[in-house]
């Protein structure tokens, strides 16, 4: 007998491991029979995880977070058991802030610091002459590429509350709007960016792993009542996407990967671009300038898979920078419960003793080492921040 | 906020569904109704409209937008999602069901929400039977074309009559329990191969 289970995604690159989990069959080898709903919007997965009408989801990893400790919206606790992608985003600038980037450039142009001063003294200039302040997309509130993006700008000096726009666009928009001038840039995953830059309406600024090393980005989700009402069913779900993920890791199965996921009910796109996301190998101007990054997108690989707490923490901490979440050490708590690295680890049956070593550090290209124990400090570090004291 | 009639915007991309909604609300005297189509700057369209209720399609991917109303930073009054009300368990399936979401500004009495919701569901599914309708239509009309040309086929290769060959559809569909359309296909798609 085989369990039916209805589980939603993003049609985005990340959600590789939960595709090929279904469409190689995995999940089937573990008793469960999938239905893979495509959605629209990260609102529609996660009001349909939260009702019930889906029982996991290719999730946000900051929305996870988000909805259970009830921020902006209805609180429903979500367990995250494994991680189904570290980094995958970039962000692309058009065509002029490009230009007007590298022209106030004092440095290596793929250093985020160097950019970042760059972009404060356009966002300077532009304040002088008047002119409107630019405008950044980014996919979601609670969303890595938010962090992301105000990161880096607020490292070179840049309020991204205060001296440009920061606004909410789905990523099929995203595209359409850098090339009719309605933003300026925008952090998104793949394959949105090697889409604009194939259209040639912008160029890859960076790569998010220039900014962070090591970032959740989305996690599989379910309802923590749910993991505790089913717990074989959910152990079977992430050893069959556990299976997934190392079968996307491995170079001979990227042109299947790729296969898999062009196909039009999953993201859609063509496999070329795919797979450039899968091998970290993009191409980042129109000019046709290729770049490369072993740590682009990272499933499964270097014990991406494992929810880490302290990657939870760190989003948390975000939240609270930028004014979305009052600090609280129980909101903390909370917020690392969401990562279930003990779930990961029963699941794949691995112990303490064969269990990862420390997970590799943060990475990030400014401010002090991330310290879970220490976020009032951490924060305080940072010279631009919303924080409400 | 009007005493008599709260002001409704409505984003929807589907035309036709905003117009049968638009015009349920109005039959029913909600008389300040917006219909937004354009997604480009939206937000900037719903803060100058300042409205009390706010319907979107569940298949908009610009749901997503909407979700910084709840930014407190930026937002002059404060909306509420519809599913916040936990309580309603309800009415919220109905409308997911229905593919519609609500946006509420804080403060307006769930009892004068709820009528406009029931209509907004009720206008929803009607307007999705209507598609399906047409949809059956579509593939109605399309089939009959398949088994035409499936048809045409047996009736040059086996040289049967008219009759004949569509009795010979008929049967290997009832033996094979499969539908007409399918058998036509097959053989569509053989004769293609083997062409």
């Amino acid at each position: 007998m085989m369990t039916p289970l209805h589980i939603g995604f993003i049609p985005l690159v990340d959600a590789a491991a939960l595709i090929v989990a279904v469409d190689k069959g995995f999940t089937a080898a573990e008793g469960l029979d999938v239905n893979l709903v495509r959605e629209v919007s990260w609102s529609n997965v996660r009001d349909k995880l939260n009702i019930g009408l889906l029982d996991a989801a290719h999730l946000l990893a900051p929305v996870a977070i988000a909805s259970s400790l009830g921020l902006g919206h209805v609180k429903v606790p979500i367990a995250a058991p494994f991680t189904l992608g570290i980094n995958g985003n970039a962000i692309t600038v058009s065509k002029a802030l490009h230009a007007a980037i590298l022209h106030q450039i004092d440095g290596d142009r793929f250093d985020p610091m160097a950019t970042a001063r760059a972009l404060a003294r356009v966002v300077a200039e532009r304040a002088k002459i008047g002119a409107e302040p630019l405008t950044f997309a980014m996919t979601f509130p609670f969303s890595t590429h938010n962090y992301q993006l105000r990161f880096w700008m607020a490292a070179g000096g840049v309020d991204p509350d205060e001296d440009v726009r920061l606004v909410v666009l789905p990523p099929p928009y995203m595209v359409d709007s850098l090339a009719n001038g309605h933003v300026d840039a925008f952090c998104v995953g793949a394959p949105w960016n090697s889409i604009a830059v194939d259209q040639g309406v912008g160029h890859i600024l960076h790569f998010a792993s220039d900014i962070l090393a090591r970032a959740a980005e989305k996690v599989l989700a379910v309802r923590q009542n749910w993991a505790e009402k089913n717990p074989e069913i959910l152990a079977s779900l992430v050893r069959a996407v556990a299976r997934a993920a190392e079968y996307v890791e491995q170079p001979q199965n990227r042109a299947e990967v790729a296969r898999l996921l062009a196909q039009p009910e999953r993201v859609g796109v063509a496999a070329d671009l795919i797979r450039r996301t899968l091998d970290g190998r993009l191409r980042i101007s129109p000019d046709g300038t290729m770049r490369e990054s072993s740590r682009y997108l990272l499933i499964g690989r270097g014990e991406a898979a494992r929810p880490e707490p302290v990657q939870a923490a760190w989003l948390y901490a975000q939240m609270v920078r930028w004014g979305q979440a009052p600090l609280s050490a129980e909101a903390l708590k909370t917020a690392m419960a969401v990562f279930r690295a003990d779930l990961y680890d029963l699941s794949l049956k691995r112990g303490r003793a064969t269990g990862p070593v420390a997970p590799e550090p943060f990475g990030a290209f400014a401010g002090p080492d991330f310290d879970p124990s220490d976020v009032t400090g951490y924060l305080a570090s940072f010279e631009i921040g919303r924080r409400a004291s | 906020m009007s005493a008599e009639s709260p002001k409704i915007v409505i984003v929807d991309e589907s035309p036709i569904r905003a117009a049968i909604l638009e015009e349920g609300l109005r039959e029913a005297g909600f008389t300040g109704v917006v219909h937004i189509s354009e997604m480009q700057s939206l937000l900037a369209r719903i803060y100058a409209l300042d409205p009390d209720v706010i319907l979107i399609d569940l298949e908009n991917p610009s749901r997503d937008i909407l979700e910084q109303m709840f930014q407190v930073s930026r937002a002059v009054r404060r909306p509420v999602a519809m599913f916040v009300d936990q309580s309603d368990a309800a009415s919220i399936q109905a409308s997911v069901d229905a593919g519609v979401s609500a946006y509420i500004v804080d403060g307006l009495k769930k009892e004068r929400v709820k009528p406009i919701l029931d209509l907004c569901i009720s206008r929803f599914n009607a307007f999705a039977k209507l598609q399906d309708e047409l949809d059956r239509t579509k593939s109605a009309l399309e089939e009959r074309k398949v088994i035409d040309r499936a048809k045409g086929i047996l009736m040059k290769l086996k040289g049967l009559n008219e009759e004949e060959a569509y009795v010979l559809m008929r049967s290997t569909a009832m033996r094979e329990k499969k539908k007409m359309g399918e058998i036509a296909q097959s053989i569509l798609t053989a004769s293609e191969l083997l062409k």
